[in-house]
């Protein structure tokens, strides 16, 4: 009752202000008041301020280079990967460089020509010279970006199989993935989802002579070295197999056999000793032992030391646990590879049991 | 044409007396006046925003500190936050809905169904829209939609959250995630209505920049405004009919067992009998719009920031043409590009050159206003009202946001960005945050035409600026960074990869300043509700701007002017022009001449 009697109260008191207020402005009359229009005053130090403005865009960019640049995915594992980084590096600087002298010219002249009684604009309407030279130096620019870009592209999306490549199917399903490799005769045998049944999850038809010696597995190895061509099925609903150290992605689509290639170049073991790879698992672990003191402190399991892993991640929004569909990729030589892939079990062996 | 809109004028002028007997209903409700429509649509707005952007800060929350437990989870979202802790599924609800209103009820209706309402009208000098029925029935499928967006927040599974591009399979079957039942349904019938508001209000606007100029207002003499809020309704008109078509479709896979969208799926330990279809279709057809809808939202934007910035500047925009053509060509090229969104999709990589081409060519028509707004500030005399700040601001992150797309849109480059945060951080700056820029320079500069002279408080409206325009930078730079480490978007928490780890302390940096910013925004609030009933009367032309908008009754007659609609006579940026003999402005102390009046002696024409 009292809260009740304390909001009539407070209602009633807003009612009463506004009315005074009202009564207040009637009594003042019609007026017009140009106070709310920017005077030299506001001018002068919104001036200020927008050169303010770009300083704070160039240190808030030194502080994120400063602070997180050693955040950034480390050197390329692919072959392709080192042309897109090249592409992206060129592309970087181009940015970089329009940003900065736009950006400035932008609040340069905010500062420059802010409003001060008595100055007179310049009635500047047009320059065709102007304009042709700023049309046309970016279309140069961008033509040659535009044909850098497509030779990149082409050379990775034209898959070319003369040199022999392995292959592999990259199966998405909510939420997990399953790789499955040609065996012997390295040829993938058919497959449909109507032909899921018990241990075979892939839906392989087991009638099919190619799918015979082919073999799936839950950890992705690869040889160093050897070109991979990848086909990817979905089960249930699009996925996307992202593999940011190979700069390589593609959508897993159900339905469809969609495929991406490239040559890893650098196996698990070389990647844990490159410099910034092992500077960013320090940083990892630090940040993971201070977690577990915090979790040690309150009675729980503490975090295991991070060790560094080549990672398929799932990249295109697919269920409620879309944030934990993952699979560990391992880079290696050809006989380690051929010592893993001799234990694996081929399917004809797996549907036997 | 325009000689029969003038005596369509005189007509209306002369049975002006009986106009005035409106109701409550008529008048606030279903007003058929721009003004009135004007108005509703930006407080639905602004009232979506609020939505969309509390959704943003919880899952922002959620992000920063993805172990800590908070009751406002459960103060809000109930079942799905018990105990303070974060249910996987609403989050994806929650950047589902977020995205949906931001991009649709705040950024296109909000934006553009205010700005093209108020202004249309007013600017080209006629007394209302080609159809005010029609466009009292647009705002009102506008409203029943957004009604029912909301009320799908509410139903037991969930609302949709298979994200704002509502790809199928995911937002085709119930057995893949909860939000696609009865919540997605919603979400479809709530657009399929949305997308009837948008073509009715398009049509409407067309035939009315077409038909209903005054006299004297020739096409070339029409503010940059105009020119942007035309060609936005002929996207509109162009694009949003296939998504209608798509949403039909996925509305049928979804309910009556076709196959547009859906083959070969195993779901919750069953086949399903669908076969043939192709999730890739549906992304050619969502994207047919959704690339275009992105220029629907920024164009407006453009239009307004070009009148905010010559008005302030005291100067003519720079290269009037320039800017027409480059809005024409970017309204173009934005329909031939969506595949640039699908590069790894699985179409064929061919198609991925083409429209690599084609979107990369966008950056030219670009890059020239952005120039042309440059020099627009070039030697002009800055008038610091909050409208320009944000127009300057606005300017600031389409470059920052615009460049990174040069990224984006090279299909090679697109393979190891491709739905990271670099891409939001790419199309937050580029489209959201500049588009609510324009929006906020829009509702500044134009409050005194909304709300009969009364102004917003400049000295709010500067720490609004300021502390946005700072915030904005802190959430969206720092994003770049987590993106280009490799860390997918709508990840619910990235602690289940300890290669992440390094990149919790930006996270909570970014949600800081996402928190800062959204504070900053309840002073807008608190200044637009404030200044409507009791902002300041300021002059009928604060900002001494040349347009016809200005020329009519600060007071809202139904018919905007009281007398005859005025005739024009100039372009609309005689700003500072200067005598013959250069001695004084054309009208001796003052530096801008408004359209209506006509040519002085021995005055040239520099323009049109």
């Amino acid at each position: 009752m009292t809260a009740f009697l304390v909001v009539l109260v407070i209602i009633l008191f807003g009612v009463a202000a506004l009315q005074m207020s009202k009564i207040f402005k009637m009594s003042r009359g019609k007026q017009t008041d140009t106070s709310e229009i920017a005077d030299d005053k506001d001018n002068n130090i919104n001036g200020y301020l927008m050169l303010g403005l770009v300083l704070f865009t160039y240190l808030l960019l030194i502080v994120c280079f400063w602070k997180w640049g050693d955040v950034l995915l480390p050197k390329a594992a692919s072959e392709h990967g080192t042309g897109i980084d090249n592409l992206m590096l060129v592309s970087m600087i181009l940015i970089f460089i329009v940003g900065f002298f736009t950006l400035w010219l932008l609040s340069y002249f905010a500062f420059k020509y802010r409003g001060k009684t008595g100055q007179r604009a310049t009635f500047f309407a047009d320059n065709d010279k102007l304009e042709f030279i700023w049309t046309i130096i970016p279309v140069i620019v961008l033509a040659g970006l535009i044909i850098y870009g497509l030779f990149t592209w082409t050379d990775i999306m034209n898959i070319d199989t003369e040199d022999d490549p392995m292959v592999v199917e990259l199966y998405a399903y909510q939420f997990d993935w399953r790789a499955r490799y040609g065996g012997n005769d390295n040829t993938l045998g058919e497959a449909n989802v109507r032909l899921i049944e018990g241990v075979n999850q892939l839906g392989v038809d087991a009638s099919d002579p190619n799918a015979q010696d082919d073999i799936v597995v839950n950890e992705l190895h690869l040889p160093v070295g050897r070109k991979v061509i990848f086909k990817m099925r979905s089960q249930d609903v699009l996925h996307s197999a992202y593999m940011p150290h190979f700069r390589a992605q593609m959508n897993c689509v159900p339905g469809m056999i969609t495929q991406f290639a490239f040559t890893p170049t650098i196996t698990t073991a070389e990647m844990r000793q490159d410099e910034e790879v092992v500077a960013k698992v320090q940083k990892i672990n630090e940040l993971r032992r201070e977690k577990s003191a915090a979790l040690a402190a309150k009675g729980e399991e503490a975090l295991e030391p991070y060790e560094f892993d080549y990672l398929l991640l799932c990249n295109k929004i697919c269920g409620t646990n879309h944030y934990n569909m993952q699979m560990k990729i391992v880079v290696e030589t050809q006989e380690e590879y051929d010592a893993w892939i001799a234990q694996q079990a081929t399917i004809a062996e797996a549907l036997k049991q | 044409m325009s000689a029969h809109a003038h005596d369509h004028a005189v007509d209306h002028h002369d049975d002006h007396g009986h106009h005035h007997k409106e109701t409550f209903i008529t008048k606030y409700i279903f007003s058929q006046d721009h003004k009135m429509i004007s108005k509703q649509y930006l407080i639905t707005g602004l009232f979506m925003g609020i939505i969309g952007i509390a959704m943003s800060l919880l899952f922002r929350l959620q992000l920063a500190w993805p172990d800590k437990e908070f009751t406002i989870y459960e103060v809000l979202l109930g079942k799905w936050g018990e105990g303070g802790v974060m249910d996987p599924s609403v989050y994806l609800a929650l950047v589902t809905i977020h995205g949906t209103i931001m991009v649709f009820f705040v950024l296109t209706a909000g934006l553009s169904g205010t700005f093209s309402n108020l202004l249309i009208p007013l600017q080209i000098g006629a007394r209302d829209m080609a159809s005010g029925f029609l466009n009292m029935v647009s705002y009102w499928l506008f409203f029943l939609s957004s009604v029912i967006m909301v009320l799908s927040l509410f139903v037991e599974a969930g609302p949709a959250s298979a994200g704002w591009t509502i790809y199928p399979p995911l937002s085709a079957l119930p057995q893949a995630i909860p939000g696609s039942g009865a919540g997605m349904t919603l979400w479809l019938v709530s657009m399929a209505i949305f997308i009837a508001s948008s073509l009715l209000g398009s049509l409407n606007y067309i035939v009315t920049v077409i038909n209903l100029r005054t006299k004297g207002m020739s096409m070339t003499r029409l503010p940059l405004t105009i020119w942007a809020f035309f060609v936005t309704a002929i996207i509109g008109v162009v694009s949003f009919p296939v998504l209608l078509s798509a949403a039909l479709m996925l509305i049928m896979d979804r309910s009556f067992g076709t196959s547009f969208f859906l083959s070969d799926i195993y779901i919750a330990g069953e086949v399903l009998h669908n076969q043939g279809g192709s999730p890739v279709l549906f992304e050619h057809l969502f994207w047919f719009l959704g690339h275009p809808e992105v220029y629907i939202v920024i164009l407006p934007a453009m239009g307004m920031v070009s009148e905010i910035m010559a008005t302030n500047a005291r100067k003519p925009i720079f290269g009037y043409r320039a800017m027409v053509a480059s809005i024409l060509a970017i309204a173009f090229l934005s329909t031939i590009v969506w595949g640039h969104h699908m590069f790894i999709s699985g179409m064929n990589p061919f198609l991925g050159s083409v429209f690599t081409f084609t979107t990369l060519l966008i950056a030219i028509p670009s890059a020239v206003k952005s120039f042309n707004w440059i020099t627009t500030l070039w030697r002009g005399n800055l008038q610091m009202n909050t409208g320009m700040l944000f127009s300057i601001g606005f300017v600031s992150t389409f470059i920052t946001g615009g460049l990174t797309g040069i990224i984006l849109g090279d299909s090679a480059l697109d393979i190891n960005v491709h739905d990271t945060y670099f891409v939001v951080a790419h199309f937050h700056l580029v489209m959201g945050i500049s588009a609510l820029y324009g929006l906020f320079a829009g509702v500044y500069h134009w409050f005194p035409k909304m709300f009969e002279g009364r102004m917003l408080n400049k000295k709010l409206g500067y720490v609004h600026f300021w502390v946005t325009v700072i915030g904005a930078y802190g959430v969206f730079f720092p994003m770049h960074f987590i993106g280009m480490a490799g860390l997918p978007r709508r990840y619910y928490t990235n602690t289940n990869f300890p290669y992440f780890d390094d990149l919790a302390d930006v996270n909570v940096v970014i949600s800081i300043f996402a928190f800062i910013t959204a504070a900053a925004q309840v002073v807008f609030l608190y200044n637009f509700i404030h200044s409507m009933f009791y902002g300041k009367k300021g002059p009928k032309n604060p900002w001494n701007a040349t347009t016809l908008e200005w020329t009519a009754e600060v007071k809202h007659i139904h018919g905007n002017w009281d007398g005859p609609i005025p005739e024009v006579h100039r372009w609309a940026y005689d700003y500072s022009k200067l005598n013959k003999d250069e001695t004084d402005y054309v009208i001796p102390g003052q530096d801008f001449v408004p359209q209506h009046i006509p040519m002085q002696e021995h005055e040239e024409e520099m323009h049109h």
